[in-house]
């Protein structure tokens, strides 16, 4: 048998694999070549053929069949051997109990070795995928490496250590003699996985916690050489001394000083020096200040500072530094370098800066009136700049929420709307947001923009708020009364501006619907409010009115929660044409922009709808696309009431039945006609279509009830294998009731060859938009497959004829952002449609 | 601590593969394709961090990178870990993979193996080493992080262990064993003995020198 080929062969080979099947076929070659030089018990390329399975490991390909082929290596005498064996045994071993047990021996074998990179090896694989039984088996010699005078195997012995402690807690007594003597090291890599030891050790245990406090002095003492020694080449990083060391005893500093007035005393001197010392015009400097501000905040500084002032002039000087003023300077210091410079460590200084910036500015707001003019200045960008280094959406909220408790009235307008649509977006987040802004009002009126965002949240999720079904935060028990209670307080209270008058009246109206035993309380306030010095409050409130008496049956459409819209712009607030508070120049001549969709115009028809026929849309003079815009434009329509106009057309409702091509809103398909008697039944939709599955929709109405809408679901697969176990699942809101009859098949044949058909009757009493949300769950090529899709596009035919106007208010309150989606839609059906509104309008509110 | 370092290159190809967490072979590839679908659609000129996918944790861990020409190298991290902290730790690693493959272009070429190759043909001891190139980055990599946690981030240290294993690999004849050991039994020929610059041409100035080799 020739030689095997080697690593480098096989990896020159493999590139030169034009297609992923070629390259397959070459590792299936190569794959049975070393299978059958196992078989054989070669010893001498044994560890070539390992190494070449570690190859194809990570390319993807199956290569547990050289399980047993690294114990193999283990075993060997050999350095070569024993290294790719252990290797391949991190890599390549899974829990099997057995091989396991093999492994112990030879670890412990490996661990009295006589050459330390072979103990070496063994420590570094037992504190990677040691299980429970191999450190109970081995922590004993783990213990005696830990006390030995080499520093190579010392350092990894102690995170050796950390392992065996995190998989048995109970063996942690036993490695507390040998850190007596850690810290005393020279070398840093021991000093290092020392300190991550020690850490580990006291996050596990209190009473560790509180026997190595006394080692604070310690690392005091070595985090002091560490910043006072000057230049070492062995371990500066960009000017630094060893930031990873000093990261690290920072942290355990923090753990260390965390409620306890000693340690943080004696830690306050150093913290200042490391505060005022580090140069932080590198990423490094900023990783440890960062620690630093961290760890300040962490322990108890103040006390420290109380009992400073008998000490000498400079350390005053350096002790009063660690005020949170510094802290903030530190911030605002690193936010102008991150805003300053693009490179890498800077843009991650931002986001640390803000991070710790609203850790500050919780703490002391003091700190913050004095350092009002920097944080003005960091706010200047701050949605654009947070959007783009925010990790979820939760720290997003989190963030500009915080930002407008403490500084809100030096945020840009468009904060509000863009925190609003943020909000709207994260539909998992309404509860926790309402709640969090709920508590953040409650008798503090004087941030405008905070106060604004409140009453828009509470008026849209004002029922996730009385329900208290908040999983991240402490339930709040709240009764309707109360929300209304702080609402109506924010509209009696002086210091809200007209625009927050106008959020909070709207949000009250918005309740309305969402509240049940409040509703004449909410009538009241509304009909009080009819006659409001402020005129703009009054016509809100008189309009309100009119919903109440004369429109009761569309209120709560009109009312209705404000749809998910699923993109997001990833541009700046520039985008927004509109702001809060501003009114845009109103164009006389309503000439529609040159291209694109119109979502801004559709909400202002919208807002024509709410507010009566002497308002006419705003017409943007910059035409955008971005459905965010819209976004900003729909918060506008209901909160802001500063918007003016030109007089609208006069009303011609005679033209209201010529009505005959309105688009599609829903589909943005606007072929299909809306209102067509002639058509003979309900055009089908397709309601699906994902990874060659298709769902199609065939409606029929009811013979005996009209309310009832009978939907044929027929489910097909183009793709060339069958979809198994298939579950078709469908979930309408709670005004409608919905029948899932059994269907035909579980599986949907391949290639189009057949269908699955279920039928659904749908009980629509209140003649509303259909929505429908599906869940499907199949196998497929031999995995589970599950989707979750939201049926917007059924047609308005399922509704009852005499509810058209209805319906058209209806489907221009709801679908525009899902327009604004669509990325070619028809002009002419925009144009079409903003003729037709306003005319509805017209007849509507005459 | 670290739950994975990945390391692929500009199309997603895995250059380096490591998890301290134990995941099922095709988890781990699928970890592999997500991340390098978050990672790619980043602009260079947007934060290193980001939140893990779903596969390894979400929200919960984040991924730290750095791009480096054709290369990726991602740190999946717990909140145990100073991002900032990690971002250097990164160019240690590469700095240190510098050290050991000479230079940058190096490192380069460590995974593009059909530029090395002409390299390969020369026969140094750094030949050598690089024939197990794919190995050797693990060998190095352990050095750096160990079981998820920093080890060691003195360059010099590393490199000069990695070196002395080297060694030691070398005198049992390294991966190649018995044809590598008659090539190294030549090399390690006393070459000081051997006269360097003979030249027939210019014999009778040359040859007198001898004497002081001998």
């Amino acid at each position: 048998m020739p030689a095997p080929i080697r690593l480098r062969e096989l990896i020159r080979t493999i590139r030169t694999a034009r297609t992923q099947a070629e390259e397959r076929e070459m590792i299936q070659k190569e794959c049975a070549a070393i299978r059958s030089s196992f078989r054989e018990e070669d010893n001498t390329y044994r560890c070539r053929n390992v190494a070449k399975l570690l190859y194809m490991h990570m390319l993807g390909y199956p290569a547990h069949f050289g399980q047993l082929e690294c114990l193999k290596l283990i075993a060997s005498q050999k350095f070569t051997d024993k290294r790719i064996g252990y290797l391949g045994a991190m890599l390549l071993l899974d829990e099997r109990q057995d091989v396991h047990l093999l492994m112990t021996n030879c670890i412990k074998n490996d661990l009295n070795h006589s050459t330390q990179f072979v103990q070496g090896l063994a420590l570094c694989t037992l504190g990677c995928m040691g299980s429970s039984e191999m450190c109970r088996d081995l922590a004993g010699e783990v213990e005696k490496l830990l006390k030995t005078s080499n520093s190579y195997l010392r350092k990894k012995a102690a995170l050796c250590a950390v392992h065996v402690i995190r998989k048995v807690p109970e063996l942690m007594e036993m490695f507390l003699p040998a850190t007596k003597n850690l810290l005393n090291e020279k070398n840093h890599g021991v000093l290092h996985t020392s300190v991550v030891l020690l850490t580990e050790m006291c996050e596990r245990s209190p009473d560790m916690l509180a026997h190595f406090r006394k080692l604070v002095p310690q690392l005091v003492r070595i985090l002091k050489n560490l910043i006072m020694s000057g230049y070492s080449p062995e371990h500066d990083v960009s000017g630094i001394s060893d930031p990873f060391l000093q990261v690290r005893i920072l942290r355990l500093l923090r753990i260390l000083g965390r409620n306890d007035d000693d340690s943080s005393e004696a830690m306050n001197d150093i913290l200042a020096q490391v505060a005022t010392n580090t140069e932080t015009s590198k990423n490094v400097g900023n990783a440890i200040l960062y620690e630093t501000v961290l760890t300040i905040m962490d322990i108890k500084s103040e006390s420290g500072l109380r009992s400073s002032a008998c000490g000498s002039q400079n350390q005053k000087r350096m002790l009063a530094s660690l005020e949170l003023e510094l802290q903030m300077v530190v911030s605002s210091l690193m936010w102008e370098l991150g805003t300053k410079f693009g490179s890498i460590g800077n843009q991650a200084s931002i986001y640390v800066a803000l991070t710790s910036l609203l850790k500050t500015v919780q703490t002391d707001h003091n700190a913050v009136q004095r350092h009002r003019s920097t944080i003005v200045d960091c706010l200047k960008d701050l949605d654009v700049s947070i959007k783009r280094y925010a990790p979820s959406k939760r720290w997003h909220i989190d963030t500009i929420m915080r930002v407008l408790t403490t500084a809100g009235s030096y945020v840009r307008d468009d904060a509000v709307p863009n925190l609003i649509q943020l909000i709207t977006n994260s539909v998992e987040m309404h509860a926790y947001t309402v709640q969090r802004l709920y508590k953040a009002i409650l008798g503090d009126y004087s941030q405008q923009p905070l106060v604004q965002v409140a009453a828009w949240c509470i008026g849209e999720y004002g029922d996730l708020l009385v329900s208290g079904q908040c999983e991240e935060e402490e339930p709040i028990q709240v009764t309707e009364d109360e929300v209304l209670d702080i609402l109506e307080s924010v509209l009696i209270s002086n210091m809200s501006t007209s625009v927050t008058r106008g959020y909070a009246l709207t949000a009250i109206m918005k309740l309305s619907t969402r509240f049940t035993c409040t509703v004449n309380r909410i009538k009241k306030v509304v009909s009080i409010y009819g006659s409001s010095i402020d005129v703009e409050l009054q016509q809100r409130a008189v309009e309100y009115n009119a919903l109440f008496k004369k429109y009761d049956h569309m209120r709560s459409a009109l009312l209705e929660r404000m749809p998910v819209m699923e993109k997001v712009t990833t541009n700046g607030p520039s985008e927004i044409v509109q702001t809060n508070g501003e009114t845009e120049p109103a164009p006389l001549e309503t000439k529609p922009p040159p291209s694109g969709p119109q979502p801004t115009s559709q909400a202002n028809d919208l807002l024509d709808l709410l507010g009566g026929n002497d308002i006419t849309p705003v017409i943007p003079t910059v035409p955008t696309s971005k459905p965010a815009s819209a976004g900003g434009e729909l918060l506008d329509l209901l909160g802001d009431i500063t918007l003016t106009g030109a007089p609208a057309a006069a009303p011609t409702p005679a033209s209201v039945p010529q009505i005959s091509q309105p688009p599609f809103l829903l589909d943005g398909l606007s072929s299909q006609p809306l209102f067509n008697d002639i058509t003979p039944g309900i055009p089908s939709i397709t309601a699906y279509s994902k990874n060659g599955l298709k769902i199609e929709f065939t409606f029929e109405r009811s013979n005996t009830n009209p309310s009832v809408t009978v939907i044929t679901i027929q489910a097909s697969n183009s793709t060339e294998l069958d979809m198994t176990d298939f579950v078709f699942q469908a979930a309408v809101p709670k005004t409608f009731q919905l029948q899932l009859l059994s269907p035909s098949s579980s599986v949907v044949p391949a290639f189009n060859t057949g269908t699955i058909t279920q039928v659904i009757k749908v009980l629509n009493p209140q003649k509303q938009q259909l929505r429908m949300r599906i869940k499907l769950t199949y196998n497929h090529k031999g995995s589970a497959m599950q989707d979750l899709a939201e049926v917007n596009n059924f047609p308005p035919h399922l509704k009852e004829k005499s509810l058209r106007f209805c319906e058209f208010l209806h489907i221009s309150v709801i679908p525009f952002p899902h327009v604004a989606l669509q990325e070619e839609t028809d002009l002419g059906g925009f144009d079409n449609l903003r003729a037709i509104v306003k005319q509805v309008i017209s007849v509507a509110f005459e | 601590m670290i739950q994975a370092i990945l390391v692929f290159n500009n199309h997603g190809k895995p250059r380096l593969v490591r998890f301290y967490q134990r995941f099922p072979e095709e988890i781990q590839q699928q970890i592999v394709r997500e991340t390098f679908h978050l990672v790619l659609k980043r602009d260079d000129n947007i934060c290193n961090f980001l939140e893990g996918g779903s596969l390894i944790g979400g929200a919960d861990y984040k991924l730290i990178y750095r791009h480096y020409a054709t290369l990726y190298f991602v740190f999946c991290v717990d909140s145990s870990e100073s991002e900032l902290g990690i971002l250097d730790l990164i160019q240690v690693f590469v700095e240190t993979l510098d050290k050991c493959f000479e230079n940058v272009c190096e490192l380069d070429l460590i995974f593009h193996m059909d530029k090395v190759c002409p390299l390969l043909e020369q026969g140094s001891w750094k030949t050598e080493f690089r024939t197990c190139q794919a190995t050797c980055v693990h060998y190095i990599l352990q050095e750096v992080v160990m079981g998820g946690m920093v080890l060691e981030t003195n360059m010099n240290e590393i490199v000069a262990q990695i070196e002395a294993q080297n060694r030691l690999e070398k005198s049992e004849g390294g991966l190649s064993a018995a044809p590598a050991r008659a090539v190294s039994a030549v090399k390690n020929i006393n070459l000081p003995e051997i006269p360097r610059n003979i030249n027939i041409g210019d014999l009778n100035i040359k040859v007198p020198n001898l004497s002081q080799f001998v």
